[in-house]
């Protein structure tokens, strides 16, 4: 089970309609590969993220599947084009079957 | 499972660096701005008692235009996730007293602002120059009846940056006069104190050489106004004793240890050769 385990995500609050807009995501996580071993030589259960996704209004942005090979706390940063005031959802799938969600509203302004 | 009906559905796999994809820009920040809003002093006149310099610069202003622009958002400043695990250490109880930082010192945004600035200070009641570090602990040990935290152990060292953060923009402003006098004087004598094989002092490097390549890497005046700093090479939270203690060791000695009243000393002196300008910590370097 990981601890400690925070999603942060960075939207402007409002745009103008149709604009491209810049998102920001982490989430804090140890990722753990499932290859290192501990000091008896035991095999550390692997433990990461594996999937994440954005969706606006019900509508898929990005949907990312996650390996062992990406490293501990995932940045990703992606553009979006907003045409309409709305949520976003933020959705982070955990392999302890968490679900880590955010939401972030934005306003035509 | 994996169907979308969006513009976009990605698949990737293998090591990711998406910051290198995204919108980080080449050119050069000439002024520190964190947030859009937090003004930083990275170059200013060099204090009174400081003879070797005019003119003072921040470590962030020998650093490449990437890691500079990680500083300039906290979104972007990887010690941020170890400042928000300090932030929850701050509301937790902790101890037999059944308190934690927050039941003596409110909020943390209130109780904290202005207190890294003038740290390591003289504390009367102890007798003798205290750092934010071993203040922190003090609290642990008598207000809270909690363990003491490793010097510069990861719990420490984050919570030393979340004070810090209160502080950001502030001017370093640590007393070297009064009580804590003796105390500055020793740790100048250290400032200028060749040691190991290489009989090097840090003014050898810091002051004679500053603006020089050691090796690979650009030398600064060694000003610790961003401590803790995020390094990129070890990837997690770094004290300024940490830094002096590497130092020392490269130049072959045997190393004072963090925490110590040497190195107590040092941070003091080296803490008001800054004086005047901006606490940035939590800092990016490399």
């Amino acid at each position: 089970m990981a601890t400690g385990v925070k999603p942060r995500v960075k939207v402007p609050a409002t745009v103008a309609a149709g604009e491209t807009i810049t998102i920001k995501t982490l989430i804090s996580h140890n990722m753990e590969s499932g290859q290192r071993k501990d000091k008896e030589g035991n095999t550390i259960p692997r433990s990461i993220i594996n999937r994440f996704t954005c969706a606006f209004n019900g509508e898929t942005v990005i949907d990312v599947a996650m390996e062992p090979a990406i490293s501990t706390n995932p940045y990703f940063q992606f553009e979006a084009k907003v045409p309409e005031a709305g949520e976003f959802v933020f959705t982070w799938y955990d392999d302890d079957g968490s679900v880590y969600e955010e939401k972030k509203t934005i306003a035509i302004g | 499972m994996f169907q979308g009906k969006g513009a976009l559905a990605l698949a990737i796999g293998g090591a990711l660096s998406l910051i290198a994809a995204g919108s980080v820009v080449a050119d050069e920040p000439a002024k520190l701005v964190v947030n859009g809003e937090i003004e930083m002093v990275t170059e200013t006149e060099a204090p009174a008692h400081l003879d070797a310099f005019d003119t003072i610069y921040s470590g962030w202003t020998f650093r490449t235009p990437e890691t500079r622009m990680l500083q300039m958002d906290d979104f972007d400043n990887p010690a941020m996730v170890f400042v928000d695990q300090a932030a929850e250490a701050w509301d937790t109880v902790d101890g037999s007293e059944g308190k934690s930082c927050a039941s003596c010192h409110g909020d943390v945004a209130e109780g904290m602002a202005g207190v890294r600035a003038v740290y390591p200070k003289w504390n009367e009641a102890a007798g003798k120059v205290r750092t934010l570090v071993q203040q922190v602990n003090d609290c642990r040990e008598t207000r809270m009846g909690a363990e003491p935290w490793k010097y510069d152990g990861g719990k420490m060292v984050a919570m030393e940056s979340l004070i810090s953060v209160q502080s950001r923009g502030m001017p370093v402003n640590v007393a070297i006069d009064g009580p804590a006098q003796s105390t500055w004087e020793q740790g100048k004598d250290l400032y200028y104190t060749r040691f190991g094989q290489l009989e090097l002092s840090c003014a050898n490097c810091h002051e004679n050489n500053y603006g020089t390549m050691i090796r690979a890497d650009h030398l600064s005046q060694g000003q610790i106004n961003g401590f803790p700093v995020y390094r990129l090479k070890n990837t997690k939270l770094n004290t300024a004793h940490a830094r002096f203690k590497g130092c020392v060791r490269d130049t072959r000695a045997e190393t004072f240890n963090p925490g110590s009243p040497e190195f107590v000393a040092l941070e003091l002196y080296v803490a008001s050769r800054g004086n005047g300008l901006s606490v940035e910590a939590p800092s990016v370097r490399n």
